[in-house]
């Protein structure tokens, strides 16, 4: 969930918003106690409204670009779950990295159920998630390929975001299985990544890992 | 192909994915507990005044008169010392110190006046908290806030000392801005203090 109030000058229009809150229903309340009543309910409904809507406000696209990696170096992205050790995965990375001085680094989120999520319960999906990365890198350095990884946020869209910042990729490669098997293609993993972030986005469709 | 070994050391060090600094999300978590703290004084407050029937349903009851209209001016102290918070905060971001210290002054002067009127109306109000389940209800949520208002001041003093010392720049201003928030959560637990405890 975004805080709504991140600063000084939102917490003081909140403040301004509270004043016109409770206003509203004293006057209610000093015409007709019911009437309070009703503008109390009346825009608590608001209030609730304007939150769902703006958090789905707060899903829609950013674009936001990293700081640059060092020009000498080209630096790779690589987000991706259980299809990480895809051989079609694998090919597309020599392909990016080709003749460059590359780094990669390969981000598998934790991926968790709701339910766990809400109960910050966690472990347990780091826990898969560090030996799908383990197998990953094995597979990749077997493969002539050089990478670190670390475990990411259970959202991928969180995770790709975290690691541009502190990697500063210059692109990301996102593998998902096909359509139709994959839950990241149907939430529109990939369509998001390619609206939020300006890199450019190579999406690896992975059928068997 | 070249591909190095990458030399990323994860997880980094501070983790920004909500974007808010850690300083100031330390300063909501601790309004989050605030709130907390707040919410069960309220409880209280509306549990006693929806199940006490102590006096046929009268609300406050009889000889307990509730000074709204100084409450009110209190309010109206309050209300405006967050403006000033805004200014003081809006000059340093703009490289204006002179409003930086201007409005530290006005909103701890003001903030003064509202601790000093509370214990006034305190002195004055003609009962006490072992009175009736009321008048500790009363005194509890109003000194509870006026407890964080003695807090915000003391931040605020601080903030205006340093503001005095030459402390804070456009670029570095983040002492005033997490006191700042804290002191306008002040000024809105008050509002909702002075809505239910004195108009409703």
């Amino acid at each position: 969930m975004r805080n709504p109030i991140r600063s000084e000058a939102d917490a003081f229009r909140f403040v301004l918003l509270t004043i016109g809150y409770f206003a509203l229903i004293v006057i209610g309340s000093v015409i007709n106690v019911w009437l309070g009543v009703v503008v109390f309910v009346v825009l608590s409904a608001g209030v609730l409204w304007w939150f769902v809507m703006r958090r789905g406000e707060a899903q829609a696209p950013v674009k936001q670009a990293p700081a640059a990696s060092p020009p000498e170096e080209h630096r790779v992205l690589v987000v991706a779950n259980e299809t990480v050790g895809g051989s079609q995965l694998l090919e597309t990375i020599r392909g990016r990295i080709a003749d460059r001085n590359a780094r990669v680094l390969v981000v598998c989120p934790a991926l968790n159920s709701p339910l766990r999520h809400w109960a910050s319960d966690e472990d347990g999906a780091r826990e898969h998630a560090q030996e799908r990365l383990d197998a990953s890198l094995k597979t990749m350095q077997s493969a002539g390929i050089q990478a670190s990884g670390e475990i990411g946020d259970g959202d991928p869209i969180q995770a790709i975001e975290d690691a541009v910042r502190t990697f500063r990729p210059d692109e990301l490669v996102v593998s998902t299985h096909p359509l139709g098997k994959s839950h990241w293609l149907e939430r529109g993993v990939v369509e998001k990544a390619r609206e939020r972030f300006a890199l450019p986005v190579t999406h690896v469709v992975v059928d068997r890992p | 192909m070249t591909a190095v070994a990458g030399e990323h050391h994860g997880p980094p060090p501070i983790h920004y994915s909500s974007r808010v600094s850690p300083s100031v999300l330390g300063m909501f978590l601790f309004i989050a507990s605030e709130i907390m703290l707040f919410g069960s004084f309220f409880t209280v407050y509306f549990f006693d005044r929806v199940v006490n029937h102590s006096f046929g349903g009268q609300w406050p009851p009889p000889g307990m008169h509730r000074p709204a209209f100084v409450a009110g001016v209190n309010t109206l102290i309050l209300v405006t010392s967050s403006f000033t918070m805004h200014w003081a905060d809006s000059s340093i971001k703009k490289g204006n110190r002179a409003g930086l210290q201007a409005g530290l002054v006005l909103t701890v002067l003001l903030g003064l006046a509202f601790l000093l009127t509370q214990v006034v109306e305190y002195h004055r109000i003609g009962f006490n908290t072992s009175d009736t389940s009321f008048a500790a209800t009363f005194f509890g949520l109003t000194g509870l806030h006026g407890a964080h208002v003695f807090v915000g001041l003391s931040i605020l003093t601080v903030m205006m000392v340093r503001a005095f010392r030459g402390h804070f720049s456009p670029e570095h201003h983040h002492g005033i801005e997490i006191g700042g928030i804290y002191w306008h959560f002040v000024d809105v637990m008050w509002i909702v203090v002075y809505v239910t405890v004195y108009l409703l």
